[in-house]
């Protein structure tokens, strides 16, 4: 009768590496949501004006990490984001985007045909890029007016997606 | 005139001192931004580390890294704020507290239990054979082995 | 057209299997020949069947005929015709169909091979069940998900071509030394099986397989190597092992089948261990069935992984027919498997593989336990975290080193009996001497701990080797009179084993100096220089004159011109640079070095500015990496050494006896 059982220790390895079905190995959970958003400094493109998070207390924040090289998502998201920003913008909503590894001459090309009206700036060195733990473009963070990263999202937006945060991220106020 | 020429050798001393110390520091400063990189993971590639990397990412990575060990941060002030923007999955290696002392531990576990297992067959399977064969000088037997050895094919 | 007839060829081709394998379990047991004499011309007719298919596809390859997915996906018109049929093994389906061609090839010579002797073989009716049904499982999983020969439509006017860093002649070498060790190590499995199920445990079927391992072995020691030197030549990270999952993969079996191989000696000569071998070649199929199914599921992020759909369901629930298989066939025999042991003596060359094998299924348990360890703390604990370099490096230099000492020692302890006086005697010789080099080498400014443990241990086996080597052939020579270099001849054919392993022994000890050397006395710098700007490394100096782009065929080339110098000496032109192809994201380096057996310098283009001012330089200087290379070479031909064959060898012998006793008076 215990011979039956042996056969049976095959059955907990298999059991793993069929969660593993589950899994997506390239998904980075982010450790800083419900956590302060870090503060950063930078100099948006279009003004020369300062950017940064701590002028910004009180509003809804949603900060786009993207790139003129991120084929294609960046391209598919940059309507949305411009559209969002049009809508959101006098309900207490803030949109920030921010470029990592690209240079200004590409960045203000990328702007210009999508014709963004929030502020861009570019990221020098990646530090901001780093501190807010991203590893590809493009990245979203949705920051409520307490100044808390509610959710991030990896990847092209969605109007759905957006909506749902802006409520979230406004349900301080 | 005596004390001018020893204040001038002095301060060149101290000049050449600081020069070589800088220029040692510098390399010692490079090893170690060298040694935290390579614990680090790099976040866009396939299991290289943030050292090895040949990536943007990684190569700014290592410029944080530099940063903070500049400010005098040390290995492990520098790898939580790591954790704290990327997560446990940035270290390269578990670090050994909880549940990653199983992976730390299993290993050599398994060799101290194989290694007694091998101990005890082997000590019960000599002991079956407990008749003594005839004493032969071992040089002896050394040698006749090796040429039967070379004998046979 | 092609797409049609590869595909029914399949279809067919799975039927033909299917028929081998209830055709050898109908003739198995009573022995029927009708039914052995068709199961074997089925086998004959599989293999010509897919040979047809693999025909097929090249050939679509080679005239670039898009109307297959496959084609256009691996291939372009201006591919080199080598990479275009290259481009068979280049994705996910074209590599299971030459797996299992050589599946389908390796069944064909064991079913030649065992009707050549006339006796009845009760093994191979269900070794080549086992060796059907493994083909039959693969020709499914394409015939069912994964189709290389599904059309494409509409035609595309040029392929995707293979992944850039796939268009070298090293993709002709790596996959299939590969696969050749892979698909070897069924054979042995298919027999193990074979002996499970007819219940026949003695030592018989480790006899008839031994050849099939040992190249089986060796192909996959080739393949490893291989990969690691093509790493190092091309991927432009300066290192040769990343302890990636894939590259565990191909590891682990690696680690089992060497286990095996050196335990089989024990059973052959003592009869003992039955269970422990039967165990240990299963494992090494599981393994390789495991490191398939890691490599095309997905489940962990890796350089090789090409996975997709429905296959890695496939391949899980293969492995886990094949556990299931094997453990409940021991579980089956357990009664049989009883093994009687007997040793003279704990100090014996038993007890010291019984160690060996320990250590190597411990670093195997190491490497496996790291590998799926973040899957399963990911299950467990809900992080996800990383086991990387670091830790691989840490736990298995030691187990490693142990491993290094065992493989001086084994050899000087004798089969049976043997007193530790014995041993004393032998060990004391290389142990002084591994000393001396030890002291000799800390004068030379050697001062690494783990360097000089590493090489001390080294210095250790060269010792035993070396020593067994003269005293044999001294020996021999004040026998026969014959000069140094015929007797030592001689003794190698005569000893094929002994002295193959031994050799190869030495090999593995001049890889793990390169490795030892290489990783602890590298030097590394990186630097970004303007025109005429200079970093120095070592000896070398290495100055930035220019930097240019060239238009490729198929990419764009930015490269580096560097003035090399040692020692103030210019010694001629390095250009790193960096390749940018029209369909992929990231570059890829294109690595400039200059190979030497004393070091390696090697150089890499990280990144540049766009108007060639200045250009970003990592400079590495890998003492002795050329030896792990040469380490291969030397174990292939202890491999070589160690089986050649019987007769030509005989001959060889005999006449060198025939000049030994014309020359001496008798």
């Amino acid at each position: 009768m215990k011979r039956i059982l042996i056969p049976l220790a095959a059955v907990p390895i298999l059991l793993l590496l069929a969660y593993g079905f589950w899994t997506d190995p390239r998904a980075i959970p982010s450790p800083l949501v419900q956590k302060p958003a870090p503060e950063f400094r930078l100099t948006s493109i279009e003004a020369g004006a300062p950017f940064a998070l701590a002028d910004l207390k009180g509003k809804g924040i949603i900060l786009n990490f993207w790139a003129s090289w991120c084929y294609p998502a960046c391209y598919e998201e940059a309507p949305l984001l411009e559209a969002s920003w049009q809508k959101y913008k006098d309900r207490g909503v803030q949109i920030l985007g921010i470029v990592i590894q690209d240079n200004e001459a590409n960045a203000k090309e990328f702007m210009q045909r999508f014709n963004f009206s929030f502020p861009n700036a570019l990221d020098p060195g990646s530090k901001v890029s780093i501190d807010y733990g991203v590893y590809g473009v493009p990245e979203t963070f949705f920051i409520d007016t307490q100044g808390r990263i509610v959710y991030k999202h990896v990847g092209a937006l969605t109007p759905a997606l957006i909506d749902q945060q802006v409520q979230t991220i406004l349900k301080g106020s | 005139m005596r004390q001018r020429l020893v204040l001038g050798m002095t301060f060149a001393s101290v000049l050449v001192l600081s020069a070589i110390a800088y220029a040692a520091n510098q390399q010692a400063l490079e090893d170690r931004v060298r040694d935290i990189a390579s614990d680090l993971r790099c976040v866009v590639c396939q299991n290289l580390s943030v050292a090895d990397s040949p990536s943007d990412l990684a190569k700014e990575m290592r410029n944080r890294v530099r940063e903070m060990v500049e400010q005098g941060k040390s290995r492990e002030e520098i790898q939580a704020y790591f954790v704290s923007r990327y997560g446990e999955f940035v270290l390269l290696s578990p670090p050994k507290r909880g549940f990653n002392l199983l992976v730390w531990g299993l290993p050599f576990v398994a060799i101290l239990v194989g290694g007694g297992a091998v101990f005890l067959i082997v000590r019960r399977w000599s002991a079956a054979r407990p008749g003594e064969q005839a004493r032969v000088d071992p040089a002896y037997a050394e040698r006749v082995r090796r040429e039967l050895q070379d004998r046979t094919p | 057209m092609i797409a049609t007839l590869g595909h029914f060829i399949l279809f067919l081709a799975l039927g033909v299997s299917l028929y081998a394998i209830m055709a050898s379990i109908a003739g198995a047991s009573p022995c029927r020949p009708e039914w052995l004499a068709s199961s074997r011309n089925a086998v004959l007719v599989l293999f010509c069947l897919v040979t047809v298919a693999i025909f097929l596809l090249e050939y679509a390859l080679i005239t670039s005929d898009f109307s297959l997915r496959y084609v256009a996906n691996n291939s372009t018109r201006a591919s080199q015709v080598q990479f275009k049929i290259a481009g068979l093994w280049g994705s996910l389906e074209g590599s299971i169909l030459l797996w299992t061609w050589l599946q389908s090839l390796f069944s064909a010579l064991v079913v030649a091979r065992g009707s050549a002797s006339d006796r009845h073989d009760p093994f191979l009716p269900y070794a080549t069940a086992v060796l059907q049904a493994i083909a039959a499982f693969f020709l499914l999983v394409m015939t069912f998900a994964v189709n290389p020969f599904a059309p494409l439509f509409p035609v595309p006017p040029d392929g995707r071509g293979l992944n850039p860093l796939l268009e070298v002649t090293d993709m002709l070498v790596h996959p299939l030394l590969l696969y050749l060790g892979y698909v070897g190590f069924s054979v042995p499995f298919a027999f193990a099986m074979a002996a499970l199920i007819t219940g026949r445990l003695s030592e018989e079927w480790l006899r008839l397989t031994r050849r099939w391992t040992i190249v089986a072995w060796l192909f996959l020691t080739g393949g490893i190597f291989y990969g690691g030197w093509w790493s190092y030549r091309t991927l432009g990270w300066g290192g040769y092992w990343a302890w990636d999952p894939v590259e565990n993969a191909s590891f682990m079996p690696w680690l089992i089948g060497t286990a095996f191989l050196h335990s089989v000696m024990i059973q052959e000569r003592k009869r003992m261990l039955k269970v422990w071998n039967l165990m240990l070649v299963t494992l090494t199929f599981s393994l390789v069935i495991f490191g398939t199914f890691l490599t095309r599921s997905g489940i962990l992020s890796s350089v090789h992984a090409f996975a997709d759909g429905p296959v890695g369901i496939l391949f899980l629930t293969f492995l886990g027919l094949v556990l299931f298989s094997i453990l409940g066939l021991l579980a089956y025999r357990a009664d049989r498997l009883k093994g009687h042991g007997e040793l003279d003596s704990v100090v014996s060359r038993e007890s010291a593989f019984l160690l060996n094998n320990v250590l190597l299924v411990g670093i195997c348990f190491t490497v496996f336990l790291g590998t799926i360890f973040p899957l399963l703390s990911e299950a467990i604990r809900g992080a996800k975290i990383s086991v990387g370099m670091p830790y691989f490096n840490r736990v298995i230099v030691p187990l490693g080193l142990a491993l290094l000492i065992l493989m001086g020692v084994g050899p000087l302890i004798a089969w049976g009996r043997a007193s530790l006086h014995n041993l004393e005697r032998n060990f004391l010789r290389p142990a002084v001497f591994a000393l001396a080099v030890t002291v000799v080498l800390f004068a030379l400014g050697i001062h690494s701990l783990e360097g000089l443990t590493a090489l001390c241990c080294a210095a250790f086996v060269i010792g035993t080797v070396g020593w067994e080597f003269f005293v044999s052939t001294r020996t021999r020579m004040a026998m026969t009179g014959e000069g140094a270099l015929p007797a030592f001849l001689t003794l190698l054919l005569r000893s094929r084993r002994r002295y193959g392993g031994l050799i190869v022994h030495l090999g593995v000890v001049v890889a793990v100096i390169g490795i030892a050397m290489s990783s602890v006395y590298k030097l590394e710098t990186e630097a970004t220089l303007k025109a005429d700007e200079q970093l120095t490394i070592g000896p070398y100096t290495v100055q930035f004159k220019a930097l240019r782009a060239a238009e490729q065929p198929t990419h764009i080339l930015v490269w580096a011109a560097l003035d090399v110098s040692k020692n103030g000496k210019p010694i001629g032109e390095l250009r790193p640079g960096e390749r940018f192809y029209p369909n992929q994201q990231t570059p890829f380096a294109s690595v400039a070095a200059r190979y030497g057996f004393r070091e390696d310098l090697y150089t890499i283009l990280s990144s540049f500015e766009r108007d060639g001012s200045s250009a970003t330089i990592k400079v590495m200087v890998n003492p002795l990496m050329a030896w792990i290379w040469l380490g291969g070479l030397v174990i292939l031909l202890g491999v070589i050494v160690a089986v050649l064959p019987e007769r030509r060898l005989a001959l060889l012998a005999a006449r060198r006896g025939a000049q030994a006793s014309e020359r001496s008076p008798a």
